[in-house]
């Protein structure tokens, strides 16, 4: 390993710092703030060297990670990702809660995995990732240890993800029984000719990654998880996580030529045109705004497999430009729910944000600009990571899986109003029932300021992003 | 710049409204009148700007334009263009506009401000529907402009408001969609044939002959997207909800520009990019205009609720510049063009009678009306005369719009001509019988009610003044148009059918995206 290496890799490193720094701060003295300072400073360090890293773009460092346009694009989001919701903890967690300072160090921890999965050029470098992201969810997702429902979310999670970890091991074992190699390269184009033993092993590789994206069928954890972990965690899981995979996912079956393989192109079709439906539908009827999310959430992964089925180099913007969107307006979703929430009582159900415009317009006017841009509509980022899904999908002549995307997005588009109509209602006679009342840091809302702006800017000219994408994609690589 | 500042304009005077309605409501009702004030004087001035081109000249055809980089990557560009006919739906904006400002004075006492905001907001999304020459960014404007719609429905408006607003809204979504799949479809057809990515709608014009089988469907996504709005028949079933709903402005609005857009689209881009396949369609799409008049009619005439049978109304009209549109003639072109303002004019004053009603009565249910006219004699001459010019009186400018589609109509159908005139039997019939419902009669229910103020016959006033204005002499509406028909007519004609190589030398505005394998965001692989 040479310096080079090193600092191609330094993104990971000093997380993989931060985490130390963390955990040592904490054993001598307990302050929230200090910890959560220097989470934020740890993350922000990373995202900085991101372009220090981006100097060796398209550098493999030793087998297991690559760092190249594409992974360094993902880490950067997750670690903006991470660093929002870090800030959202604390605003959440000050608010209540005696153990608090643990959570940043499991939450450091999932960046640091979904940082690997965003690099990773490897099977193993890919377990590792996987599992670290995975069972640092597992203690975030229980954290709030006296609730019920947190802790039967954790296990659900826990025996859920065990199980689908179970599969991934035994589908790199019976890959690597056949073709003795674990990194991606030396697998270029495999599938088309790869033997049964192989194809059972993707198959049940697979089985993990869309457990993790919670792909109909492998999405039955992500409603009670959403809805039982903290606001915070859920919004980690909602993106960070779920992106980090999804861009290992789009990586490993781009070099696998997994798409050229007529059934797994067509299995993945329609895994994909479920999830929209089902993510739709299922939301239709929610009362509760989190879960709500959670099947807005697998709706989505179901369009973004989309760019996995057309791998080329439109399928990388549009995975970005998409991951983007959906991460800021969920980012901002949950920004407005954690305004609203205490540890002890959150506000998830519908009814508490009712009337929401007339009590407190601006964190209505950031919910309602990230409901609007998680359907799609013009004016916000949803629709240009939509637009250029759509482009990308009609120029590779996807039509079913594009009218899919358009028939379930208008039927998605109902549940999206469905939350800005409840905002807009008269306001409920009584004031007993309502939840905390938005006395937010400055710091919060310059995080949800800064995330609709994003919104909004990315949906009215996208031009200087796409233009820094392209580059960042060219360069190396 | 001048066409920005017709966007900008309603887009600041609606943030301006917004912060003074929190202060004083009052403020944020005279900004908003200043604003749309002065974005008719800036009509205005257009107007002096084109009115000496008559003539159609295929380089001058806009009046003014305005086209910038948008988004490079993609070939989109933010271009914006006057031409006679969006110049009489700006006008239009302007004046409905201003009157719906006027209207909701007294009718609209809660969130003052942000009702104002919506209603700028709406208009500005409407400019940009008129002036946008760029598919992509025509395509945005016609989305943005629901969002303040919804909340103008959703929040100020009547009993079932929030079924109402999400039918509206998933409606005219879904065309939205397949109108966007349709644009992306002329657009990488464009792109591989001609190596130029762009979404400019001069240049994509006679793109659908290079590809005979697909045009079809690409003008049904199109169509299906301006069906829904006009709306044409099977698809019109959110407007009788969204108008009975909607506060008086919000009507105003909906029936005198939003169903414009969809007349605006079908002119402007359905046919000129389609006209083959539009051609092709031509009968089904006048069969479902005359279905449309008939059935509109006759659904209004059994309406109960005064303003629902205004809504049917509406869809009869419309039926009208389906019929015009797909017979793609001098006549029948003009009298669309007529149509769009007269229905705007009229059908804008039926609402706005309506909700005067309304507010007085504080019931839409015409049976429970009757023997208004010696309580209020000027409102009941106003009811009258905008029943007449609903029903086409000869005289009032809805009677020049019918009329010169049915002579166009009758040149190339004519037993189509013959149908839809039986329309107009039946309008003269509802339109009557509801004068006769509401103003004259035994006063059964007792009602006491105040004639019209001086802020509500000012309004009428403006309205029916113009109603009778270019009902006598519809010249200038007519002159307006006019070169944008030649032209738009004229274009077809220059495309012909298997004309492939056409106007390579004119792409200069757009922005080729080289096919290179590493290039920009999603060149088709060739061959792939």
């Amino acid at each position: 390993m040479t310096t080079d290496d090193l600092l191609a890799v330094l993104p990971l490193i000093l997380v993989a710092g931060t985490i130390i720094l963390v955990m040592l701060t904490v054993a001598v003295r307990r302050i929230h703030l200090l910890t959560a300072g220097l989470t934020m400073s740890g993350l922000v360090l990373a995202f900085v060297s991101l372009f220090m890293a981006g100097r060796f773009s398209g550098r493999s460092v030793t087998p297991l990670f690559i760092v190249d346009g594409f992974g360094l694009s993902v880490m950067g989001m997750v670690i903006a990702a991470g660093l929002v919701v870090a800030l959202f903890s604390f605003i959440y967690f000050e608010r209540g809660t005696e153990q608090r300072d643990e959570h940043y160090l499991l939450l450091m921890m999932a960046i640091l995995g979904a940082m690997v999965l965003a690099v990773s050029n490897h099977l193993g470098a890919f377990f590792l990732g996987l599992e670290v992201l995975g069972v640092s969810l597992y203690g975030l997702i229980a954290y709030q240890g006296t609730e019920s429902r947190s802790i039967e979310a954790g296990l659900k999670y826990f025996i859920l993800a065990a199980m689908s970890t179970a599969f991934v091991g035994f589908g790199i074992a019976l890959l690597y029984a056949e073709t003795g190699v674990l990194n991606l390269s030396a697998m270029t184009g495999f599938t088309s000719h790869a033997g049964i033993i192989s194809l059972a092993g993707i198959l049940l590789v697979l089985v993990g990654i869309f457990f993790k994206l919670a792909i109909v069928p492998f999405h039955l954890w992500s409603p009670d998880v959403y809805q039982g972990a903290p606001a915070p965690t859920a919004a980690f899981i909602a993106t960070a996580s779920k992106g980090g995979v999804f861009a290992f996912f789009l990586r490993a079956a781009g070099m696998l030529a997994l798409p050229a393989a007529p059934y797994f192109f067509a299995g993945i079709a329609v895994l994909a045109m479920i999830s929209m439906f089902a993510g739709n539908l299922l939301a239709l009827q929610q009362q509760n705004l989190k879960r709500l999310l959670a099947y807005s959430s697998i709706a989505h992964m179901g369009y973004l497999l989309i760019t996995v089925l057309a791998f080329q180099i439109w399928a990388l913007t549009a995975a970005i430009i998409y991951l983007a969107a959906y991460f800021i307006a969920i980012l901002a979703a949950f920004g407005a729910v954690i305004a609203l929430s205490t540890p002890e009582r959150e506000a998830e159900k519908l009814e508490d944000y009712r009337g929401l415009y007339w009590r407190h317009p601006w964190l209505a006017a950031v919910l309602t600009l990230s409901m609007l841009s998680l359907a799609g509509i013009p004016l916000t980022a949803g629709f240009m990571g939509k637009f250029i899904l759509v482009a990308g999908g009609i120029s590779k002549a996807f039509w079913v899986l594009i009218f899919s995307l358009i028939l379930s997005s208008v039927i998605g588009l109902y549940y999206y109003l469905r939350v800005i109509v409840t905002m807009f209602a008269p306001l409920p006679g009584d004031e007993t029932e309502h939840p905390v009342s938005s006395t937010m840091p400055w710091s919060g809302w310059i995080a949800l300021a800064s995330l609709t702006i994003l919104l909004l800017w990315i949906g009215v000219y996208p031009s200087p992003f796409l233009g820094a994408i392209k580059t960042i994609l060219m360069t190396g690589g | 710049m001048m066409l920005n500042w017709l966007l900008l304009i309603p887009l600041l005077g609606g943030f301006a409204a917004w912060l003074a309605g929190l202060w004083r409501p009052v403020w944020s009702r005279w900004l908003s009148l200043i604003a749309l004030g002065t974005y008719s004087v800036l009509v205005l001035w257009l107007w002096s700007v084109g009115n000496g081109r008559l003539t159609p000249d295929p380089d001058q055809i806009w009046w003014l334009q305005f086209n910038r980089a948008w988004i490079p990557q993609i070939g989109a560009r933010y271009h914006l263009a006057v031409d006679g006919l969006s110049w009489i739906l700006l006008a239009l904006s302007g004046l409905l506009g201003m009157l719906a400002v006027g209207t909701s004075w007294q009718e609209i006492q809660e969130h003052v401000g942000f009702f104002h905001f919506n209603l700028l907001w709406a208009i500005a999304a409407l400019t940009g529907v008129f002036l946008a020459v760029d598919l992509l960014l025509f395509y945005f404007f016609w989305e943005m402009m629901l969002i303040p719609l919804y909340y103008l429905i959703g929040i100020w408006g009547h009993e079932r408001r929030v079924y109402a607003t999400l039918k509206f809204f998933l409606f005219t979504q879904l065309g939205g969609l397949f109108m966007l799949i349709a644009i992306l479809g002329l657009f990488f057809v464009h792109g591989s044939a001609t190596g130029a990515y762009t979404f400019e709608y001069q240049l994509l014009l006679g793109t659908s002959s290079l590809i005979p089988g697909w045009a079809f469907w690409l003008m049904m996504g199109f169509f299906i997207a301006f069906a829904i709005k006009l709306p044409a028949f099977p698809l019109h079933t959110w407007l009788p909800d969204a108008h009975t709903e909607a506060p008086t402005a919000g009507s105003v609005l909906l029936a005198g520009l939003v169903l414009k857009t969809g007349a605006y689209g079908l002119l402007r881009f359905l046919y000129p990019l389609f006209h083959e396949s539009a051609a092709r369609f031509a009968l089904i799409g006048m069969g479902l205009g005359v279905i449309g008049i008939l059935y509109g009619a006759v659904l209004a005439f059994a309406q109960t609720d005064l303003k629902r049978m205004v809504a049917y109304t509406s869809v009869s009209h419309m039926g009208f510049i389906l019929l015009g549109v797909f017979a793609w003639n001098d006549l029948a072109l003009q009298g669309t063009i007529v149509i769009m303002v007269a229905h705007g004019l009229s059908t804008g004053g039926l609402f706005i009678l309506v909700g005067d009603l309304y507010q007085r009565l504080g019931t839409r249910d015409i049976t429970r009306m009757g023997g208004l006219w010696s309580l209020a004699p000027r409102m009941s001459r106003v009811g009258l005369i905008l029943a007449l010019a609903s029903l086409g009186l000869p005289g009032l400018v809805n009677f020049v719009g019918e009329y010169l589609i049915l002579v166009g109509v009758y040149r190339t159908y004519p037993w189509m001509a013959v149908v839809a005139a039986i329309g107009l039997i039946i309008a003269t019939v509802y339109s009557l019988w509801m004068i006769q419902r509401i103003f004259t009669g035994e006063n059964t229910a007792g009602w006491r009610i105040a004639d019209y103020g001086r802020r509500e016959l000012t309004i009428m006033t403006v309205i029916v003044g113009l109603l009778v204005g270019l009902g006598v002499y519809p010249q200038p509406l007519l002159n307006a148009g006019r070169a944008t028909l030649k032209h738009l007519q004229a274009t077809i004609a220059s495309v012909g059918p298997e004309d492939g190589e056409r106007q390579d030398s004119t792409c200069t505005h757009g922005h080729p995206l080289k096919v290179d394998e590493d290039n920009t965001v999603y060149v088709p692989e060739e061959g792939k």
